[in-house]
């Protein structure tokens, strides 16, 4: 390094050597310090394992509703354990508000489900748009303990509030000629952020052929642990199908048609190939890209086998008989 | 940058490219890696490892950009941390998803692409890792040294498609990563066929 001379520099305005140092030495550690607190902050935005308050039971804003009667035939066997509402609430596949499981939650926090509508039409002798609150007086609301598996295996055990598809289904009477029943997402990208992206075709959609809808085990879900479903589970009504994959249960439901050819549905018309209408849980079949064989139950450290329908097959399995599983996957 | 200055560089790099691995740690122990712990952990790490890579071939052309030769003396450590977090990635995968069952790995490495894409990649960074104290560059020299860490660009490319591969619908972050290396790597092709003026010097040692 070139070094000038300076001759007008006073000998006592040159800094004290050891003077020099001890700054180089402190901005050296600011600068460490520095960099370090950015480094830090910058993986903590850009990698949050959650909301930095986790939701639980106790800021839950929506309020408890009255839990009914509980069917002992619907609980999941003794050694399978609920998850927790921390873990039920702070990990979704929500596409809507993000494609994040752990960010679903944050974003979805102020989403406001009241006043709701559900349009029920198509193939039916009573088509009605129904308010949510009626909707809710259906039938009694249960609380169903059920097995909960993603197709990307992972798994949980959820318990469940709200009342079998069935009694809605009666209560329009379907005409004879209806086959398939329609699910429809509310589709409104102010409320729901992610709808602006493209990552999926909205509004999303799924199905279930009528004798499924029909099924005692098919919910439709309105609140799970004794409350109203949080946003981010699928409020205000949601479905859930035990036996089938999870992104079958069509969340936050504004519409739904009966109708007479089985409907073109979101997953599996975006990779057919990958994802079936039907998504029957099967250990058999494999994601083209990942096993179905195993499982992780959320909360616990080692894999536990996947059962055919979800450890439902004694109460569905009669629906597909004469199918070929493998093909119709 | 005096010796003083680059010494310190190299120690800011190594302390900040720990800090991710600190706080893994960090949040692991007080129960803050989401509701899915298992799976954070396999996916940070590989990120992590994806971010490191990149972050290596980028030092060449910044270096050259900003006329800042002293920048090589960053890259050996760089490349370790992502091959450091590649392998936690891997022993992630191994541990929580495999139980160190070797048949099952074996087995998933031969049927699922993306997870023989991920091992193609961990194995091609195993000997660049070896290879890379001071001792290994002069025993193998220069340019037989250089002409087995491009394997790199290579180990890049399979990283990137592995994490294209695993994604389900959302495929912004690794279709960004493939932008970044695709414009790093594409740079070095430019330079081999379009060498600027000052670097076609005849003595090329670097």
């Amino acid at each position: 390094m070139l070094i000038k001379k300076s001759d007008d520099i006073p000998g006592s305005e040159i800094t004290d050597e050891k003077l020099y140092n001890n700054r180089r030495k402190f901005l050296r550690g600011a600068m460490l310090a520095g960099s370090v607190g950015a480094t830090g902050w910058l993986y903590r935005t850009l990698n949050r394992p959650g909301d930095t308050k986790p939701q639980s039971a106790e800021n839950d804003p929506a309020g408890e509703i009255a839990a009914g009667e509980i069917a002992e035939g619907y609980r999941t066997p003794e050694g399978e354990p609920a998850n927790t509402f921390e873990e039920i609430a702070n990990y979704n596949n929500f596409y809507e508000f993000s494609t994040s499981k752990q960010a679903v939650a944050v974003r979805a926090k102020n989403f406001i489900t009241r006043p709701w509508t559900v349009e029920v039409s198509g193939l039916v002798h009573k088509p009605k748009t129904f308010d949510i609150d009626d909707l809710l007086k259906l039938a009694p609301l249960e609380e169903r303990v059920y097995r909960f598996r993603c197709v990307e295996a992972w798994s949980m055990v959820i318990p469940w509030m709200g009342f079998p598809l069935r009694a809605l289904i009666d209560a329009v009477e379907p005409l004879g000629e209806a086959r398939y029943v329609k699910f429809i997402t509310l589709y409104d990208p102010k409320r729901m952020p992610n709808q602006t992206t493209s990552v999926l075709p909205w509004p999303y959609i799924e199905g279930l052929r009528l004798d499924e809808a029909r099924h005692p085990l098919t919910l439709l879900a309105t609140g799970l642990y004794g409350r109203d479903l949080p946003p981010q589970n699928g409020a205000p009504v949601r479905l859930v199908a035990p036996w089938k994959y999870g992104f079958k249960g069509v969340k936050s439901i504004v519409q739904i048609v009966f109708v007479r050819d089985k409907p073109g549905t979101t997953w599996a018309d975006y990779a057919p190939n990958e994802y079936g209408f039907y998504a029957n849980v099967n250990p058999q079949v494999d994601h083209p890209r990942w096993s179905q064989k195993r499982e992780r139950r959320i909360g616990e450290w080692s894999m536990r086998k996947t059962l055919p329908f979800n450890g439902y097959a004694d109460q569905v399995a009669s629906l597909y008989s004469g199918m070929d599983l493998n093909r119709q996957f | 940058m005096d010796v003083e200055d680059v010494k310190f560089a190299r120690l800011l790099v190594f302390v900040n490219a720990a800090v991710p691995f600190a706080l893994l740690l960090w949040d692991w122990r007080h129960a803050e890696l989401g509701a899915n712990p298992l799976e954070f952990v396999t996916h940070t790490t590989g990120m992590l490892a994806l971010i490191f890579l990149t972050l290596s071939l980028a030092v060449t052309p910044l270096r050259k950009a900003a006329g800042q030769p002293w920048l090589i003396r960053l890259r050996r450590m760089i490349g370790l941390y992502a091959f450091f977090y590649a392998a936690l990635h891997l022993l992630a995968y191994v541990w929580f998803d495999k139980t160190f069952s070797l048949g099952a790995i074996i087995d998933d490495t031969a049927r699922r692409p993306y997870i023989t894409l991920g091992m193609f990649a961990f194995f091609l960074l195993v000997p660049l890792a070896v290879t890379s104290t001071n001792r290994m560059v002069k025993l193998l020299g220069g340019a037989r040294w250089n002409r087995l860490h491009r394997a790199v660009y290579i180990a890049a490319i399979a990283g990137v498609a592995h994490y294209y591969l695993l994604v389900k619908a959302d495929t912004r972050k690794p279709v960004a990563f493939a932008i970044v290396i695709g414009a790093l790597l594409v740079y070095r092709l430019l330079n081999k066929y379009f060498p600027s003026r000052t670097e076609r010097r005849p003595a090329r040692a670097s």
